[in-house]
């Protein structure tokens, strides 16, 4: 993958900076919220897949992570303040015995908007290949946020997510690994594959709901949060994954894209299980202080897709 | 054993409340109408609320069920 496209003053220096890495200088403030949020993506990105572009020795680099620990920093208290102000963190902490049901009962209180619903029934092909584009953000290096939290665990917890990411990574057969599967699906609907293709095209509330995701999952004192978001991403997989291969094949779309979301009905199904109760119930069992980042991280995940969600349809609407 | 490092509980069957069996190094299961299905995941879900729209396994369905 290439470096994106810079959206500010912010990114135009990240991207310079990155491309050749003798310059110094400081950088500039951000000039939007765009500007902010595909700067802290291509940062992130340094500890992912990196760019070909870029100097690999660039995620290390002092400067370039104090630019990183701010615009999280600015991302962790935006997402906090939002916790902070929802229904969910009014209620009383948990037990740790409780936090299983505690998830359960914020899935269940999610009044997001569905784009599996609207896909289902009234998306039109040029929104749902809109959509997937979208989408491929995240499912082209799908699991490999939550997988830097594996060390970072106690052991019920560890092997529990071993177990969960064994299967998101094809149980060991890379034909079967759900990235992969999303890069056929996306190479047979007629769009581009290659990782990170559609960065470029993502707007901010999906950059911002990646950039949660690899924050969480890139800093062990948020593990807690990590965990969490990973149980309510696969509580809420399921049924709406069901939704999208009826909605792909009402559009002729059936193939290895409906196969993407077919494997993720009975594979998240068990998942989400596997996520509640043996990962986030016993972490919580053996580290209490988790219990509520377990329950932040949760609704933080269904939030900033409820967000994404929003910001879709209403790009759709302005278009009818 | 010891109290730090103990023997965990590691069942190969969990019933979920409301919820459905998982069901851990199973090779093959047989649904209701005699089909033989390979497993080829560590774990999986059965069904038991028999409304799943890809039975034997669990799709979800029970969680839109009023209990």
């Amino acid at each position: 993958m290439r470096l994106p496209k810079p959206r500010g003053g912010l990114s135009e220096w990240l991207v310079a900076r990155l491309g050749e890495p003798g310059l110094t200088g400081s950088a500039p403030g951000a000039d939007s919220w765009d500007d902010e949020s595909i700067s802290l993506w291509t940062l992130h990105e340094l500890s992912f897949r990196g760019f070909e572009d870029a100097d690999d020795r660039a995620e290390w680099d002092p400067d370039l992570l104090g630019v990183r620990r701010d615009l999280e920093t600015a991302l962790e208290e935006r997402l906090r303040a939002r916790w902070s102000a929802s229904d969910a963190s009014a209620a009383a902490a948990p037990s740790p015995a409780e936090v299983p049901s505690a998830l359960e009962a914020i899935v269940a209180a999610d009044d997001g908007p569905s784009l599996a619903d609207r896909v289902r029934r009234h998306a039109d092909r040029d929104q749902v290949l809109e959509l997937l584009r979208q989408r491929s953000v995240y499912h082209l290096k799908e699991s490999d946020p939550s997988a830097f939290v594996v060390p970072r665990l106690p052991v019920r917890a560890k092997a529990a997510l071993m177990a969960l990411q064994f299967d998101e990574y094809g149980d060991g057969d890379p034909n079967r690994l759900h990235s992969h599967l999303f890069a056929r699906g996306l190479e047979a609907v007629g769009l581009r594959a290659e990782y990170g293709a559609y960065v470029d095209d993502a707007i901010p509330e999906n950059l911002e709901m990646n950039n949660a995701g690899s924050l969480l999952g890139l800093h062990r004192r948020l593990r807690g949060a990590a965990m969490g978001h990973l149980a309510a991403f696969e509580m809420t997989s399921s049924l709406p994954s069901r939704k999208m291969v009826q909605g792909l094949e009402r559009l002729g779309l059936d193939g290895p894209m409906s196969a993407y979301y077919d494997e993720h009905v009975e594979a998240d199904a068990i998942h989400e299980h596997l996520a509640a109760r043996d990962i986030c119930g016993t972490l919580a069992e053996d580290e209490p202080d988790q219990a509520v980042e377990i329950l932040f991280g949760a609704w933080t995940c269904l939030d900033v897709e409820a967000r994404f969600a929003t910001a879709m349809l209403g790009v759709w609407e302005e278009q009818s | 054993m010891s109290d730090d490092h103990p023997d965990f509980d590691h069942p190969d069957v969990v019933l979920v409340p409301h919820g459905p069996m998982l069901l851990r190094g199973a090779e093959s299961v047989q649904d209701l109408e005699g089909t033989v299905h390979a497993v080829d995941r560590p774990v999986v879900a059965l069904c038991r609320c028999e409304k799943s729209s890809r039975l034997p396994w669990c799709d979800g369905t029970h969680k839109v069920i009023p209990r």
